[in-house]
């Protein structure tokens, strides 16, 4: 049943995504992969959404995930109830483990071993991200239609290139505008795409 | 006003001026449930932040759990948590409908394909970000580069990574 389904969907990911919404991203190109329910591009519009609006980046995405997948199912009733049930399932595992740690708080903090496993967890959470990343950037950089005849120029979408080349600067090197909030290069971009017909 | 009640309700306000990641939310629990309501102190606070940061899942839920449990126990960590998503939902299930009923005109396909290429480096910028902190020297750079292309190539499940990654952290330092 698909509910039960997406429960245990969002269930995983709220148990093995470690460090915030952002390592929710690589669960949800597997779970693109794995369900059918939605694909790469909705990923990506789905990570712009959720970091436009109020609320943790990571509730917003399941929320939106669910909502659509339960729409395809069974209208709007369906896709309110998705949404509720991928919201509740991304979260029940955080109010167990969170329960359990604080029965012994300071024991859990200064535990060798949790640290040690930290010291595995956090290049493995920066690596998952970057894969997810590099599935992003290929399908949005590229033309993956064109490219999937072999590599070409004409598979190259200069356009985005030259977007993401104005932005990365604009995000990164220009002390004006790095330290901005997300949503204004989101909107700058969205601009920018119904400009340019991107 | 009932405890409970008040639980639910300051953290669906938090839930509300959160915008953007966990870390974004530090400096409104601060002045809500430190300065206002006396729940945490700023020692506290910082401690469950910490701690909602390693453990699985979403931080804002994490820290939230923490505050509700300290305050009235199991239930309190519930509705506290419940608390922080409801805005979520409502706001994001308005939003779905509106985003899917206008899909198929070309201009809002057109934002999108300017969108996404700008969440390509938000993205680049979060990793870089994780880079710096996670890869400290040779060993975290192989389970870096290796779980990096793992994940890309194969069609494991990430959490495949995660547990081998933990089990390997472990080994490594026992080890010394």
């Amino acid at each position: 049943m698909l509910y039960l389904r997406l429960f245990w969907e969002f269930f995983k990911t709220g148990l093995f995504a470690v460090g915030g919404g952002m390592a929710t991203i690589p669960f949800l190109y597997d779970m693109a992969a794995a369900t059918g329910w939605f694909t790469g591009d909705d990923v990506a519009n789905m990570i712009a959404v959720g970091e436009s609006t109020p609320g943790p980046i990571g509730v917003n995405m399941a929320t939106y995930v669910g909502y659509l997948t339960g729409q395809g199912e069974g209208g709007l009733a369906g896709a309110l109830l998705g949404a509720v049930i991928a919201t509740v399932g991304l979260v029940t595992p955080s109010i167990l483990v969170i329960l359990i740690i604080a029965a012994f708080l300071k024991s859990f903090r200064d535990s060798r071993y949790v640290q040690n496993a930290f010291y595995g967890l956090r290049p493995a959470s920066a690596g998952l991200i970057s894969a997810a990343g590099l599935s992003v950037a290929i399908s949005n950089l590229f033309f993956p239609d064109v490219l999937a005849q072999g590599f070409q120029l004409a598979a190259l979408n200069w356009k985005g290139w030259i977007l993401a080349a104005v932005l990365w600067v604009l995000t990164n090197k220009v002390k004006k505008t790095k330290g901005l909030h997300p949503i204004l290069f989101i909107l700058a971009a969205a601009v920018v795409g119904v400009l340019w017909s991107m | 006003m009932n405890i409970l009640v008040d639980l639910f309700v300051t953290f669906a306000k938090v839930g509300v001026m959160t915008f953007g990641g966990g870390y974004a939310m530090l400096p409104i629990l601060q002045r809500e449930v430190v300065d206002n309501k006396g729940w945490a102190t700023e020692e506290e606070l910082m401690d469950y932040f910490a701690i909602g940061q390693c453990t699985p899942g979403i931080i804002a839920v994490n820290t939230a759990t923490f505050i509700g449990q300290k305050c009235r126990g199991t239930i309190g960590g519930i509705l506290a948590t419940l608390g922080v998503v409801f805005p979520s939902l409502i706001i994001i299930s308005l939003l779905a409908g509106v985003i899917t009923a206008f899909s198929h005109l070309a201009w809002v396909r057109h934002a999108f394909g300017g969108i996404r290429i700008c969440v390509c480096v938000l993205i680049l910028n979060a990793v870089v970000k994780l880079y710096k902190k996670a890869v400290v020297d040779k060993a975290t750079l192989a389970i870096f580069v290796v779980v990096a292309l793992g994940s890309y190539f194969s069609a494991l499940s990430p959490v495949v990574f995660v547990l081998l990654a933990a089990a390997m952290g472990i080994a490594l330092q026992v080890r010394r």
